[in-house]
């Protein structure tokens, strides 16, 4: 074989080598210019997110105070106060949110990648959780507001966990589908060679295999809830108040505090919205954090 | 050429001679499989021998894997596949409907090309396959995975770190680890899907001679692609061509004087 290749080479008439210079000035150009604009676009939208930070860290830390975390919100005109009420409350919420919305989700989503797969139903419910997934969720809010709060006849601290639940659930599906769809169907036909049946196979194999992936799923979309508006505005409501250890009735949330505060004409008030912000932003980063340190160990390992 | 020739007879003569005098533990009859519409294998009829080691020989594509995926009925997990005819596992055809495919595969166990370590420690790996069948109490369950570890020699490199994860032995160990976790379930019969496809030649070697084991207590049946690895470790050997079988024999006549030119062919490099 050698020296067959060795033959032909010999016997063929020596070709010149192909002149340098036979790349287009332009070509270099547009190679650079492409590369100068994607830096330069990637800083912007780098800048953006600093500056934000960087005024809610200046105009929050102004506003951070032990009472912020000790006492309720002020009435209008009052002096002081805090955001204690809020802070418990939103986190009441979203856990209440995120307890229900985890086992839906990550049952929905394991339907999708182990049973369903592609048949019509899957196609359905996977077309279905997109739209949900992009839904306003101000539409959320009144959905749940004719759902529970028109006939429980009044708001409620469980009619915004249930919001909250419903903008969480398409995330952690989408994410429980996506990384279950990682695990390699090899691993799942080593297991069913050993005569495991499918529960046993999803269970204790695909469901371990995916794990880090499918808690960051989770933990991404309490990131997501935690910082929501809209869907609270009309079931939870607000108030300056502590709730009713029933959560019936207004309960003081973060996110609409911060809206009904940022716009008010009180001082305080403008200033302890400022603080919220700040805490929130933190509670996300953090979650966010972990969520990647997770990832990040499950690679390693 | 003659290299090749060479290695293929001198590995022949260390491979104990095929034993036709055992008795048939599997039997293929007529066997047609199919993906979608696709007729992928034609006619099968086959007998594989108890405790002997049978080799499936044969280009890509030419259906051999497939043939071993319906031992098992492995290839049921996806819709689309089925086949029709019979396969006897000791006088019951396991194609049908009747058998509990979980149980069948429990006594036919199958390893794959790719190691598959399961993300678990090296014991849970083991363990796995006998918990589903059977409630052991934990010293027994211990020495059940000692003895498949031992079987399948990664023993003494696993013993001080059981509980780590399978995921961080090396391939070839993976792939014994992967072995020992098919004997741990006492099955009758080991399907081996070119297990050391994905392994250097070490790894590859301490394979073979696991394999050469293990034939005193298993029937093995092993698809590969390496025709000088079906020389050194079967005593029968199935060449297959396109969803046919051309040829089966004991591996020493099917290498040293095969009846059919094709088989002649294939096994010295001509075609394939």
């Amino acid at each position: 074989m050698d020296t067959a290749l060795q033959h032909q080479a010999a016997n063929e008439p020596t070709t010149a080598p192909a002149p340098w210079g036979r790349v287009r000035r332009s070509r270099h150009v547009a190679d650079r210019a492409l590369k100068i604009t994607c830096t330069l676009f990637t800083v912007l939208g780098a800048f953006v997110l600093g500056w934000i930070l960087l005024m809610l860290l200046v105009e929050g830390i102004g506003g951070l105070s032990p009472a912020v975390f000790t006492e309720t919100t002020p009435g209008p005109g009052s002096q002081g106060g805090g955001i204690a009420n809020a802070i418990v409350g939103s986190l009441i919420m979203t856990v209440l949110g995120i307890v229900v919305a985890t086992p839906v989700g990550v049952l929905a989503g394991t339907y999708l990648a182990e049973y369903g797969k592609s048949s019509k139903l899957a196609e359905v419910i996977r077309f279905v959780n997109d739209i949900l997934l992009a839904a306003p969720s101000i539409l959320i809010g009144l959905f749940v507001y004719m759902l529970m709060v028109q006939p429980m006849g009044g708001y409620s601290g469980w009619a915004g966990g249930v919001a909250l639940a419903i903008i969480a659930v398409p995330v952690i599906v989408r994410t429980t589908e996506d990384m279950l769809r990682l695990v390699p169907g090899s691993l799942r036909e080593a297991g069913a060679a050993l005569g495991a049946p499918m529960s046993t196979v999803i269970i204790k194999i695909s469901w371990k295999a995916a794990r880090a992936g499918m808690v960051t799923g989770v933990l991404l979309a309490t990131a997501r809830i935690a910082g929501e508006t809209a869907p609270l505005l009309f079931t939870a409501l607000n108030n300056n108040f502590w709730f009713n250890p029933n959560l019936m009735g207004g309960v003081a949330n973060l996110p609409v505090m911060i809206y009904q505060f940022a716009l008010s004409p009180y001082e305080n008030w403008r200033e302890l919205a400022w603080a919220g912000a700040l805490i929130i932003t933190m509670s996300i980063l953090a979650l966010s954090v972990v969520a990647r340190l997770l990832l990040r160990k499950d690679k390693i390992r | 050429m003659s290299t090749i020739a060479l290695n293929t007879s001198s590995a022949v003569g260390r491979s104990a001679a095929g034993n036709a005098e055992a008795p048939v533990r599997i039997a293929v009859r007529n066997l047609n499989f199919y993906y979608g519409d696709f007729r992928s294998l034609k006619d099968i009829n086959l007998d594989f021998y108890d405790r002997q080691v049978t080799a499936l020989i044969g280009p890509s594509g030419c259906g051999k894997s497939t043939l071993l995926r319906t031992f098992n009925r492995i290839y049921s997990l996806y819709p689309e596949q089925r086949a029709d005819g019979e396969i006897l596992l000791d006088g019951q055809n396991v194609l049908s409907p009747s058998i509990d495919v979980n149980e069948l595969r429990a006594r036919v166990g199958m390893v794959f090309q790719k190691p598959t370590p399961f993300p678990m420690s090296i014991y849970d790996n083991i363990a796995f396959g006998i918990k589903l069948y059977e409630k052991l109490p934990k010293s027994e369950l211990d020495g059940r995975v000692e003895e498949a570890l031992r079987k399948a020699a990664l023993w003494d490199e696993a013993k001080d770190k059981l509980r780590q994860s399978g995921m961080s032995l090396s391939g070839g160990q993976q792939q014994r680890l992967c072995i020992a976790r098919t004997i741990a379930q006492k099955p009758e019969v080991i399907l081996l899907d070119e297990p050391t496809s994905a392994l250097d030649p070490i790894s590859t070697g301490k394979i073979e001679e696991l394999i050469e084991q293990l034939r005193s207590e298993f029937t093995i049946v092993i698809v590969t692609h390496n025709m000088q690895q079906a020389a050194r470790i079967s005593q029968f050997t199935a060449f297959m061509y396109l969803g046919e079988l051309v040829e089966f024999g004991p591996t020493n006549k099917m290498f040293m004087n095969p009846a059919k030119k094709q088989t002649q062919d294939y096994i010295t490099g001509r075609f394939g």
